[in-house]
């Protein structure tokens, strides 16, 4: 069905996937569409709330630290060091959706492994993340940082949106993760190769990918703007 | 024949997802270094910054969708299938954010709402009317 592709083919008379791809590929999108509006409604509110606010803590000081660099003044560094892993799991994944359409079991059993190897170093990433700033104080409900005009903070809106939106993105990451190991199993036990393609590889590396650019997202929301 | 082909093709896919992950790579240490350039010289302003900031970020989140996500390769009736409700952002986020600051503004002349914070008081103070 691949090769029947032309101009002149009427999609929709019926016969085949008017999307030219498979149900399951088809449905792994609309999923990803309906999440795709979940992590738009949690950070257009956020952007609702900022644009509500009389006051907002600097990114640049809240986001400054660095493991084991003790106290030095590190704005950005370990978010992009996070910005960076979580690129480069996408590009291992791509890998091996790729190795998969050559049928290269090996090659797919190596690049998926690093995926999840990238998953795994991201999730580190964040817990650190989120216990270096718990224990600066910053919790759901509880605020320790000035806005960034000097005023005493106000209210909680800054951590309990930046908790919820990364933490949601983390539980994505965690999934995800979980999902590319139960592939990945599956890829061992040669049921793709027996099945005669990878397409479960195409679906999980979507949902990967999907991941990343909510990242890109919140790594422009929370830590750039 | 037929093998040499087929590697050759692999090659070059390859080569095109190195590529993208070049790019992802460059605009995110292009945006990282437009911080800092803020941070230590005050250029670019704000506005500017956060402008190209979310400009870049489009940048990025098209060639995920369109590369690794391989929208770029599908055929028309699944792109417009899948971007045709995202359009709805473009409402959501005017609407909302334009909300919040109605918001702001009506909290700030309310006669009643007791202000925030002491050093943004004086400037808007009196007159209930906006």
């Amino acid at each position: 069905m691949d090769n029947a592709v032309t101009a002149k083919k009427k999609w929709w008379t019926g016969g085949h996937s008017p999307f030219n791809v498979s149900y399951g590929k088809l449905m792994m999108w609309y999923f990803l569409i309906s999440d795709a509006f979940t992590f738009g409604a949690l950070l257009i509110s956020y952007g609702t709330q900022r644009f509500m606010a009389e006051g907002w803590p600097d990114p640049n000081v809240v986001f400054h630290s660095f493991p084991f660099m003790g106290h030095a003044n590190l704005p950005l560094v370990f978010v992009s060091l996070m910005t960076f892993i979580l690129i480069m799991s996408s590009v291992t994944m791509v890998l091996a959706v790729n190795a998969g359409h050559y049928m290269d079991k090996k090659a797919v059993v190596k690049w998926l492994s690093l995926t999840i190897v990238g998953g795994i170093m991201f999730l580190g990433c964040q817990a650190w993340e989120w216990t270096h700033l718990h224990e600066v104080g910053a919790w759901w409900g509880r605020n320790p940082f000035p806005n960034a005009d000097g005023t005493a903070a106000i209210s909680t809106n800054f951590v309990d949106f930046f908790f919820t939106i990364t933490g949601f993105h983390g539980l994505h990451v965690t999934s995800g993760v979980v999902l590319n190991i139960i592939v990945l199993i599956n890829v061992l036990k040669g049921t793709y190769e027996h099945r005669g393609h990878y397409e479960m590889v195409e679906k999980v590396g979507l949902y990967w990918h999907f991941v990343d650019l909510v990242w890109v997202f919140v790594f422009t929301c929370f830590y750039l703007l | 024949m037929a093998q040499t082909q087929n590697a050759s093709d692999r090659q070059a896919s390859i080569k095109s997802i190195w590529k993208t992950f070049w790019i992802l790579l460059i605009v995110t240490m292009v945006e990282v270094g437009l911080a800092f350039l803020h941070l230590y010289s005050g250029f670019p302003g704000k506005l500017l910054l956060n402008s190209i900031f979310i400009g870049l970020t489009i940048v990025k989140a098209f060639y995920i969708v369109a590369e690794f996500m391989h929208l770029g390769h599908e055929i028309k009736n699944l792109i417009w299938t899948i971007m045709m409700p995202l359009l709805l952002f473009i409402w959501f986020i005017i609407a909302f954010l334009a909300d919040g600051d109605s918001w702001k503004h009506m909290r700030r002349n309310s006669p009643s709402a007791p202000l925030p914070a002491e050093k943004v008081a004086p400037a808007h103070g009196g007159g209930n009317h906006h």
